[in-house]
C-alpha cells in the first residue's frame, strides 16, 4: 500500500527519459532549459510565499481562532460536533502543515479510529490548502483581479467538510 | 482577493496579540516571520526545477501531447472556453494526476506551468480568466486518492486499519469537489447573460 507511491515517481521518469531518448530528443538540453524555467518560477513566487507564510504564521499563532471556537463549544457540543475537529477544519484551507499538526493532536488525544480520529483523517483528505494555493497560483502570473475563485474555493470546502462529517458518521457510527 | 486576505491575517493576528499582552511574541514573528517562508521555498525549490526539467523533456517528446489528447474528453467539457489542442491541458492534466496520485509537491510545478500557459492567451493580464478560476477550483478541491500522509500517520498512531479511511475520503473529495465545480459553473452562466 504505502510502496505503491515509491514506484510511480521512478517509473514516470524513466519511462519519459527513455521515451525521449528513443525519439531522439536533445534530452540533455531540454532538462537544463526546463531546470531553467523552474529556477525562475521559483524565485517569481518566492515574494508571494514568504508573505502568505508571514501573515499565516501571526494569524494562527495568535490563538485568535481558538478565542472565537471558545463561544461555539455549547452549540456544537448540543449537535454532539467534537470542539477539536472545528479549528481543523477552519485552518485546512489557509494551511497544510497547520492542519496536520492538528490532526496528530486529535490521534494523540483521541486514536486514529476514534470518531473525531476518522473525522479528521477524512477533513485532511477531502480538501487542499485553498487560500495558500489561490495566493501562489495567481501571483506567480501576476494575476490580480480573481473572480469568483476564492467564493468557489471555499465553497467547495465548505460542502467538503459538511459531506466529511456526514460521511463519517454513516460510514463508522 | 489576496490583498485582502493578507491585510486581515496581520491585523486580526496583530491585535489580538496585542490584545491578550503578547506583544513580546509578536514582536519576534515578525522580526523571524520570513524564515519559515524562506524554509519553505527551499524545500520546495530542488523539487520545482528537477520537476520543470524532467516535464520539459516530456514536452519535447510529445509525450505531454499525447498526454492531453487523451484526456482532452473529459477536460474539454470542463474547460469550455479552451481550444480542444490547447497545450495548457496537458498541464493541467498532470497536475490533477499527481495530485491524485498523492504527489503534492510534484503537482505544483504542473500547475505553475499550466497557470503560464493560460496567462499567454488572456487578454486582460490583471484579471483571471475563466479556465484560470476552474482550474484552481479543481486543484484546491485536492483530488487524492490514496492520501499517503494520513494513512502513515494513522499507522504511527496505531490504527487497527490505517487505510480504512480512503474510500471515505475520496467520497468527501468527490462532493467537494462537485460543489465547487457547480458552483463555477453557475457563476460562469450567469456571466455570460
Amino acid at each position: 500500500m504505502f510502496n505503491f507511491s515509491n514506484y510511480i515517481v521512478p517509473i514516470f521518469v524513466l519511462g519519459i527519459v527513455i521515451y525521449a531518448f528513443i525519439k531522439k530528443v536533445n534530452i540533455y538540453d531540454s532538462f537544463l532549459i526546463g531546470a531553467k524555467e523552474g529556477l525562475i518560477t521559483t524565485f517569481k513566487i518566492a515574494p508571494a510565499v514568504i508573505a502568505m507564510v508571514f501573515v499565516t504564521n501571526i494569524f494562527l499563532n495568535s490563538h485568535v481562532l481558538d478565542f472565537l471556537f471558545s463561544f461555539f463549544t455549547p452549540l456544537l457540543n448540543r449537535f454532539g460536533i467534537p470542539i477539536s475537529v472545528l479549528p481543523m477544519a477552519i485552518v485546512r484551507p489557509i494551511s497544510g502543515t497547520a492542519s496536520l499538526a492538528i490532526m496528530t493532536n486529535i490521534f494523540k488525544e483521541f486514536g486514529p479510529d476514534s470518531f473525531v480520529g476518522r473525522l479528521a483523517s477524512n477533513l485532511q483528505g477531502c480538501t487542499d490548502t485553498t487560500i495558500y494555493v489561490l495566493a501562489l497560483y495567481f501571483s506567480s502570473i501576476r494575476v490580480k483581479k480573481t473572480g469568483h475563485a476564492l467564493a468557489a474555493g471555499l465553497f467547495a470546502d465548505l460542502i467538503g467538510i459538511i459531506a466529511a462529517f456526514i460521511i463519517t458518521f454513516l460510514f463508522f457510527d | 482577493m489576496v490583498t485582502y486576505i493578507w491585510v486581515f491575517f496581520l491585523c486580526i493576528g496583530s491585535l489580538f496579540f496585542l490584545f491578550t499582552g503578547n506583544a513580546e511574541s509578536l514582536n519576534n514573528l515578525i522580526l523571524k516571520g520570513g524564515s519559515d517562508g524562506i524554509n519553505l521555498l527551499l524545500d520546495m525549490l530542488p523539487l520545482l526545477v528537477l520537476w520543470t526539467g524532467i516535464m520539459k523533456i516530456a514536452e519535447d517528446s510529445k509525450i505531454l501531447d499525447g498526454f492531453s489528447k487523451l484526456v482532452k474528453p473529459v477536460l474539454s467539457k470542463l474547460f469550455p472556453s479552451l481550444p480542444k489542442d490547447h497545450p495548457a491541458l496537458g498541464y493541467i492534466a498532470s497536475n490533477i494526476a499527481a495530485n491524485a496520485l498523492g504527489l503534492g509537491s510534484a503537482a505544483t510545478p504542473f500547475g505553475l506551468k499550466a497557470m503560464e500557459c493560460l496567462q499567454k492567451d488572456n487578454p486582460k493580464k490583471d484579471t483571471a480568466t475563466e479556465a484560470m478560476i476552474t482550474f484552481l477550483v479543481l486543484n484546491t478541491g485536492g483530488v487524492t486518492l490514496v492520501p499517503t500522509t494520513v494513512i502513515s500517520l494513522r499507522l504511527m498512531y496505531g490504527s487497527a486499519n490505517p487505510s480504512e479511511i480512503i474510500i471515505t475520503s475520496i467520497l468527501a473529495t468527490l462532493i467537494s469537489n462537485v460543489a465547487g465545480l457547480l458552483f463555477d459553473y453557475y457563476k460562469r452562466r450567469k456571466n455570460h447573460v
